[in-house]
């Protein structure tokens, strides 16, 4: 019995995407009976979820920066691979795949098969997957911006809605400089 | 496979957004807040509980089950078991955390005490789902004499 925790495929491991889950279906509930809301709540929840996640990525930077002993990335393609082969597999266990580099090399493609927030859930029937899946988004620009990357992230395809696979594009706006005195360069 | 560091991180972004509603609840404001952490943690207890292998649910004794929860459950959802566990044997259990991860961002101290109920409401919840799921149904309260230390207490109700 008490080898249960340890093994790989450990059920209690989808605490998270479970608790999410709920979490998604309890705040629809919650705005179901407030008319006024209904029809804002998929852009309420979207920025809300997106400010959520935000506040979990400033967080887990730290976590991931303690634990992984990555060293700083020197360009955006090092930041993908990282993101993808390091991050991803420590916290989600899975690792996307990085396609769709645009020729500045400013914006890429993580696919993945299914979308990793999702088990088990069943998505509020006229409620829009972004919403949900905009935790992720929000989780993946907080821990960048504490790296000093302001970045754009968003699902352009999710198995929750259907698609074939889950594609998010992350797309580098610019570097976060130090903040100087004004008047210097 | 999501990392319990996740878990935790959600946990209190979940915390704040649900009480979020109400940014200065009367008491009845805050009881349903509470209600509803605990009935979303029993809802994803339960669901925990549905995906343990057959094997795992053939318990002898209903201490057992509290101590594969104190145990098991509690090293998956936490990193750590449960510091201790006790019972009158008549249906009443006490675990004692000694250092509830879902407390330790609150300032160890008692001044953060009344705060704590909030961060404890799912997990109360979690233990009741995972329960009922196991064939036990109970009611599971919690209580912190001082922070980041909390005692859950498992009431078993006879069928």
């Amino acid at each position: 019995v008490s080898n249960f925790a340890g093994r790989g495929g450990s059920s209690f491991s989808e605490l998270f995407t479970l608790t999410y889950g709920a979490l998604v279906t309890q705040l629809c509930k919650d705005y179901e009976n407030d008319e006024d809301v209904n029809k804002q709540l998929d852009k309420i929840l979207f920025s809300n979820f997106l400010s959520r996640g935000y506040n979990i990525g400033v967080r887990l930077i730290e976590d991931f920066l303690a634990r992984s002993n990555v060293g700083r990335c020197h360009d955006f393609r090092e930041t993908a691979d990282v993101i993808a082969k390091v991050a991803f597999k420590m916290y989600l266990g899975i690792t996307p795949s990085i396609t769709n580099w645009s020729p500045a090399g400013d914006e890429f493609s993580l696919i993945l098969e299914n979308n990793p927030l999702v088990d088990f859930v069943e998505l509020p029937d006229n409620h829009s997957s972004l919403i949900y899946s905009n935790l992720l988004c929000g989780v993946l620009r907080g821990a960048l911006e504490m790296v000093q990357m302001a970045v754009e992230a968003k699902f352009v395809q999710d198995t929750l809605k259907g698609d074939g696979v889950t594609e998010i594009r992350m797309r580098f706006i610019r570097r976060i400089e130090d903040n100087l005195p004004a008047g210097e360069e | 496979m999501a990392d319990a560091v996740l878990f935790e991180f959600l946990h209190m972004e979940m915390v704040a957004e649900l009480c979020a509603h109400d940014p200065d609840p009367g008491p009845g404001g805050q009881n349903t807040n509470l209600s509803v952490l605990e009935s979303m943690g029993f809802r994803v207890g339960q669901a925990l509980g549905e995906r343990l292998p057959r094997e795992m649910l053939a318990f002898r004794e209903e201490l057992d089950v509290l101590k594969f929860l104190c145990k098991d459950l509690w090293l998956a959802a936490f990193q750590k078991q449960m510091d201790s566990l006790r019972t009158n044997h008549q249906g009443t259990y006490v675990l004692h955390d000694h250092s509830f991860p879902l407390l330790l961002p609150m300032a160890a101290g008692l001044q953060y005490l009344e705060e704590a109920p909030k961060f404890l409401a799912f997990t109360c919840g979690l233990l009741r789902g995972a329960l009922c799921t196991l064939g036990i149904e109970s009611v599971v309260t919690a209580s912190v004499a001082a922070l980041p230390g909390c005692k859950f207490q498992v009431v078993i109700r006879n069928a």
